[in-house]
């Protein structure tokens, strides 16, 4: 059967993309952020892990507001870099498994009755591409196959944290109900603290920041309770996508092992990584 | 917990993305997301006025556009930030250039804020 071996909190920031594609992973302001993957792919090369499914969102990349889905997935055999704005990333489609996707969807729709915006064809943006291969190798080719899973955190009414929650606990359903063994890992990406519109503009909150990154380990109810308000008031409005944290974390066993973590914020986002063992099936 | 979307509205210098701001921006917004292909990015740098004029943009919001007052098109134009800052593939301003302008500030005074210059 499928089990969840892994469960990983990340910043996407695009400019991270970009840094690591013009090799700055030495640079001075860059240095701090990709140290803080690499025990975590080192982690994870031993974990063997078949499929990462990846909580995210798109930012205007692939969805427009004429039909936008709340909670969207990938069921394809390749998903390519969307372009941006400023071109694609010379990165290589990343692999999907659609007969694992498909037996995702169906477990989500009809077992716990998540209705998702099912996709065919998906290009992936930093919401995925940015941490992916600073935790899985890219080169000669992709050492991990994804399920791409797009929730709107851009275009309120937004999903509340606790359907994200719930969102995760169906996800643990599907892999554990699914006849193959497979090992998978279960991403929720974005935040920390930033604030990228308005007057307010440049607002991070550190502390805020590190306090989530506790709790979500071992008070992830605390998190799940706050509304959308809470979130933009106390990280910005743009952190409010912290919530697909909870969604990684509403996957995993109610007791996890804490195995790395790291925070640098230098700029305009509090980058968070978090990994976590699942206890349950260690 | 729910929320109205009055408790939303009260986080000073943000404007949240909601309903009325989506349909309002629609215009704006699918013009900008018209800057994820290679082809309008080109249309852009050699006639933007008729890429305006194409998406049906309103005299006000190419008016805001070449003035580059994000400020008003976040707030009055109902511009979504994830799209408006695609801009800066065309016109060359970064998103702490926009940034800075939203708070009133030059990029210098805005990046002596920070901690760091070069990441983000
Ligand atoms: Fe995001």
């Amino acid at each position: 059967m499928g089990r969840i071996v892994a469960g990983i909190g990340s910043s996407h920031v695009p400019a991270a993309g970009a840094a690591f594609d013009q090799g700055k992973q030495d640079a001075p302001e860059w240095k701090p952020l990709f140290d803080g993957y690499r025990p975590a792919m080192d982690w994870l090369r031993e974990a063997h892990v078949d499929v990462a499914i990846f909580i995210y969102n798109d930012h205007g990349s692939e969805f427009f507001f004429d039909k936008y889905p709340t909670f969207a997935m990938g069921v394809a055999k390749s998903y390519p870099p969307a372009d941006e704005g400023w071109g694609p990333r010379p990165l290589d489609p990343v692999p999907g498994d659609p007969g694992f996707s498909w037996h995702v969807a169906e477990s989500l729709v009809r077992e716990s009755e998540f209705d998702m915006t099912v996709c065919q064809e998906l290009s992936v943006d930093h919401g995925l591409l940015m941490p992916l291969p600073l935790l899985w190798s890219h080169q000669p080719e992709w050492d991990i196959k994804v399920v791409p899973v797009a929730v709107n955190v851009v275009q309120h009414p937004l999903p509340t944290a606790r359907r994200l929650w719930k969102l995760g606990q169906a996800l643990r359903k599907a892999v554990e109900s699914y006849p193959e063994d497979v090992r998978v890992a279960v991403l929720g990406t974005g935040g920390l603290s930033h604030q990228l519109h308005g007057e307010r503009f440049g607002f991070r909150n550190e502390e805020w920041d590190r306090r989530f990154m506790e709790r979500i380990v071992s008070r992830p109810e605390e998190l799940v309770e706050l509304s959308h308000h809470d979130y933009m008031v106390q990280g910005g409005a743009e952190a409010v996508e912290m919530i697909m944290w909870l969604g990684m974390r509403g996957a995993m066993s109610p007791e996890v092992k804490l195995v790395h973590q790291n925070y640098y914020a230098p700029m305009l986002t509090g980058m968070g990584l978090l990994l976590l063992e699942d206890t349950a099936s260690s | 917990m729910s929320e109205t979307r009055q408790d939303l509205a009260k986080i000073e210098g943000t404007y949240v993305f909601d309903g009325a701001q989506s349909s309002k921006g629609y215009r704006l917004n699918k013009f900008f997301f018209s800057l994820n292909r290679a082809e309008n990015r080109a249309a852009y740098k050699e006639d933007p006025e008729a890429l305006m004029e194409r998406f049906g943009l309103t005299d006000w919001e190419k008016r805001k556009l070449r003035e580059k007052d994000w400020l008003a098109l976040a707030r009055e134009g109902g511009a979504n930030i994830y799209f408006m800052y695609k801009m800066g593939s065309v016109t060359g301003d970064s998103l702490q250039h926009i940034g800075a302008a939203f708070r009133g500030e030059t990029l210098e005074e805005f990046l002596s804020t920070r901690k760091v210059k070069g990441a983000r």
